[in-house]
């Protein structure tokens, strides 16, 4: 059960967005201008990793899945490559600037003074530039308020994979602007949520 | 210095907006609703929500411009809000703030460590829906802006009156433009 009274046909942070217009919309145009919107250097895909690996490390089970899934689509359909991110990107089969990257972001998530000059050195030999270190930064810190938002209020978040991939789907052709999906729960869902 | 180059030498937050305005203006707008927007928790509670969640996070330069900020609205000098960050169960405030500081406190960690028991003191205390959302929000929106301001690391003026003396322009300018343009 959520901690306040949220519509139910909605998700995870679309619950949320619904409850409090006000703040839905700063929220969703920084996520949109984060990792959506066109990048000098970053794709969409490389974006949506950083946000699903740092959802992960919060273990925020609804920022994880819906960014995983728009990862997935925004690379092409390839959820292997999502799942072998998310288990160690080291050793996934990324380049070493988004593995340099992943790190700061995994720094970020610990604390904002994790982050040193090694770290930024090690990105920018990899080819990072500056705009990419802030853009890390910066999707890194914004998840840690998105899981926070999520987790902090009990929102409900489904165990249901294809919801996950339909929504995703949704998410990586048409940006985040757009209304979601109403998903209709019966009232035994519903007590048993 | 700052990680990257910022081309500007403004501190903190600022930096990083003047660098990249096409994030300045969501994080700023954020910023504006949460805790100047309409709402049942005063501005100057919301600003120590936003005080103490930094000061947890060690983020000076966010501890500093809204502690400089609550100080302005509740009428409070530097060591009596250095007093509250530093145990608010002792300090002159009313049981609902202590409970809402306390989920505040837990967003910190993080969002699982909100209890039901932790919502219901704070209901029994009189807090309504909207004013437990808005403490879930604007702490959680603090772990960003501390971990945006400390993980690029931009500088921030160490004479804490610098902050003090600049809360009440900020108050009456709101979040929306920079006080150095």
């Amino acid at each position: 059960m959520p901690h306040i009274n949220l519509p139910s046909e909605f998700p995870g942070i679309r619950s949320l967005f619904m409850y409090r217009p006000e703040t839905a919309a700063p929220l969703n145009h920084l996520v949109q201008t984060l990792l959506h919107d066109p990048h000098p250097t970053l794709s969409a895909g490389e974006r949506e990793l950083i946000a699903t690996y740092v959802s992960r490390l919060n273990t925020c089970k609804y920022c994880s899945n819906i960014h995983g899934a728009i990862a997935k689509h925004q690379l092409g359909g390839d959820g292997e490559l999502v799942e072998l991110v998310l288990a160690d990107p080291d050793t996934a089969p990324i380049s070493t600037q988004l593995k340099a990257l992943l790190k700061i972001a995994a720094k970020v998530q610990a604390g904002g003074k994790q982050v040193n000059a090694d770290d930024i050195a090690a990105a920018r030999e990899a080819g990072a530039t500056d705009v990419e270190l802030h853009d890390t930064v910066l999707i890194a810190a914004a998840f840690c308020m998105y899981n926070r938002y999520v987790d902090g209020l009990a929102t409900w978040q489904p165990d249901d994979a294809e919801l996950y991939d339909k929504m995703g789907k949704q998410r990586a052709s048409e940006g985040y602007m757009t209304a979601p999906f109403k998903v209709n729960r019966t009232e035994q869902q519903l007590q048993n949520s | 210095m700052a990680h990257i180059e910022l081309n500007n030498d403004l501190p903190g937050i600022r930096g990083l907006m003047a660098y990249r305005p096409e994030t300045e203006q969501p994080l700023n707008a954020l910023a504006e609703v949460l805790l100047r927007g309409d709402n049942t928790l005063s501005r100057g509670e919301r600003e120590l929500i936003a005080t103490y969640v930094s000061y947890l996070n060690d983020c000076f330069f966010c501890q500093n411009v809204h502690g400089a900020l609550a100080g302005h609205y509740l009428d409070c000098n530097i060591d009596q809000i250095d007093a509250i960050k530093a145990d608010m169960q002792q300090a002159d405030l009313s049981p609902k703030m202590k409970a809402l500081l306390t989920i505040a406190a837990s967003v910190q960690k993080s969002g699982k460590h909100v209890t039901p028991e932790q919502i219901e003191l704070a209901r029994a205390e009189g807090a309504t829906d909207a004013e437990l959302h808005d403490t879930v929000l604007i702490a959680a929106s603090f772990c960003m802006f501390n971990r945006y301001v400390d993980g690029l690391g931009t500088w921030a003026p160490q004479n804490r009156q610098f902050y003090v003396d600049r809360a009440p322009q900020r108050a009456i300018d709101g979040y929306q433009s920079s006080l150095f343009k």
